[in-house]
């Protein structure tokens, strides 16, 4: 498979103090990557330099081009959308608003009322609450709100930062289960952080565990769930 | 019954004015949280060019456009040059100097190019009042109607298109919007661009009623602070709605209770009071989040 996103030697820091050492991966086009770890193990800040929003060392290759030099809007133009820790949502303005600005980078408006409706389609408590100020929905209707918001930019790398976190199970099935449609019926090729290794490794194809900011294991989702170190610390049976 | 009504219709204008320099007020409010001290001098500012304009013999309206546009993009450049590397480097208390600073500079360079001396400056509108009324004059009038579309053009930017939600959603949220592709940093000055514009229109509107001179807009900002604390100073329509209440009031309250010379202090009093007693304003939001 083709390398949609290269990353290596990456390393990244808040301040002086540095949580990613030499960090290298690189997510197939169309695909699935996971990246697992503990908290504290550096995956939201892997997500953070891939659109340049810490200070970070080190190359990021996004279908052949540098972005590591790259600003974070100017990547969003590449076609790299982000789904935030804690969601990022725009609290004070409308779902409808929230989704219109997914795509504001776009140059074929035309198109975006009928991504809109598509956006509905996927989650439709979004389509009864349109109008209705992003700060008051739910958790899990924030979270469907973030990946929706993403998808309006019609991405080719997806990036979600614990999409599961803080949600109810069920919830967290509707999410897992229209990514995995996404994927398949728009070729959008992901990359997905969780704590929730089951969750993850379930719909991934591809894996890669974090500990304290190093990549320490790499593999098909299939070889990471069927290692026995990972299985008792990160599956837990 | 007849003097209420005019000084109701010539608070109304006034109101607008007051009204139109609180929303440019809110407007940087909100994106930065800072209040432009120097926003009431950038508007004598344009309109001292106005005045230069149509002096050289320039048609009124010509020369309103000409000035809007010129204060759109002093604006920006002013946030670019100034206010900017300015928040970057130095603290609330050092961005606040400089605002004093661009607010003397715009003072005195006014009176170093135009001298002092009150200047008289024309009314696009007829002299005679709409249908020979006595309540309002067809200046006041075409001020009230002036700030009307001013306002309704941009409810209806900000409302309705991409650039619009792009500054509102910039203003809320920088780092989400960065991550949509809103160039945060151009939203700011584009923010910039547009205050003084509005702020350009409101001295032209209020010039052929106070006259043109240097100090002629420090006794409007108070005004337009008082009506944006009134309104609630993150809310524009509300800031905008305290605008014609402060200048109703003001205009009753200097009529009936104070007389003239004390018109300011409504201001000040009104200042003190939202602060004290109801911080957030009349239409101060109050936001629902659910977790």
């Amino acid at each position: 498979m083709v390398a949609l996103l290269e990353v290596s030697g990456l390393e990244a820091a808040y301040g002086a103090t540095k949580v990613l050492h030499n960090i290298s991966f690189t997510i197939a086009e169309g695909g699935i990557t996971t990246m697992l770890g503990a908290n504290g193990a550096g995956k939201t800040t892997t997500l953070r330099s891939l659109c340049s929003m810490v200070r970070t060392w080190g190359e990021i290759r996004f279908e052949g081009t540098r972005i590591d030099n790259r600003s974070t809007e100017e990547i969003v133009r590449l076609g790299i959308a982000h789904v935030p820790d804690g969601r990022g949502t725009f609290l004070e303005l409308t779902v409808d608003e929230n989704l219109r600005l997914g795509a504001y980078v776009r140059k074929d408006r035309k198109a975006v009322p009928g991504d809109l409706d598509r956006m509905y389609t996927y989650f439709p408590r979004l389509k009864d609450r349109r109008y209705q100020q992003a700060g008051t929905l739910s958790g899990g209707e924030q979270q469907m709100l973030a990946l929706s918001r993403a998808l309006m930019l019609r991405p080719k790398l997806l990036l979600m930062d614990e999409p599961s976190f803080g949600l109810a199970p069920l919830v967290v099935r509707d999410i897992f289960a229209i990514m995995r449609t996404i994927n398949q019926q728009e070729r959008v090729s992901m990359l997905l952080v969780e704590q929730n290794a089951n969750l993850a490794l379930e719909l991934a194809d591809q894996a890669y565990l974090l500990e304290t900011g190093r990549v320490v294991m790499s593999g098909t989702s299939e070889e990471i769930r069927n290692d026995e170190q990972i299985r008792r610390s990160y599956l837990g049976y | 019954m007849s003097t209420f009504l005019h000084q109701v219709f010539s608070g109304l204008a006034t109101g607008g004015i007051y009204a139109s320099v609180a929303l440019a007020l809110v407007m940087i409010y909100q994106a930065t949280n800072l209040i432009n001290f120097a926003q009431g001098e950038m508007a004598m500012f344009s309109t001292y060019i106005a005045w230069s304009l149509i002096n050289a013999g320039v048609p009124y309206w010509l020369a309103f456009l000409i000035t809007v546009t010129v204060s759109f993009i002093g604006g920006m450049v002013i946030e670019r040059v100034i206010i900017r590397p300015a928040v970057k480097r130095s603290s609330l208390l050092g961005v606040v100097i400089v605002f004093i600073g661009v607010l003397v500079i715009f003072n005195s360079l006014a009176g170093w190019i135009f001298s002092y001396t009150i200047k008289s400056f024309p009314s696009p509108f007829p002299e005679q009042a709409l249908f020979n009324n006595t309540y309002v004059s067809s200046h006041e009038l075409g001020a009230i109607i002036t700030t009307l579309v001013v306002l309704g053009i941009l409810y209806g930017f900000f409302r309705f298109t991409p650039l619009g939600l792009a500054m509102r959603a910039a203003a809320q949220n920088p780092v989400s919007s960065r991550l949509v592709g809103i160039r945060v940093g151009w939203m700011l000055a584009l923010g910039w661009g547009l205050a003084a514009a509005i702020g350009a229109v409101a001295g032209m509107m209020v010039a052929p009623m106070v006259y043109l001179d240097p100090n002629m807009m420090q006794g409007i900002l108070i005004y337009a602070f008082a009506a944006a604390l009134l309104g609630g100073i993150d809310n524009p329509w509300g800031s905008v709605l305290g605008g014609f209440i402060v200048g109703v009031l003001e205009n009753l309250i200097g009529a009936y209770l104070f007389g003239t010379e004390l018109k300011l202090s409504v201001a000040l009093i009104l200042i003190v009071a939202v602060l004290v007693f109801k911080p957030t304003g009349l239409f101060g939001k109050v936001l629902v989040t659910r977790v």
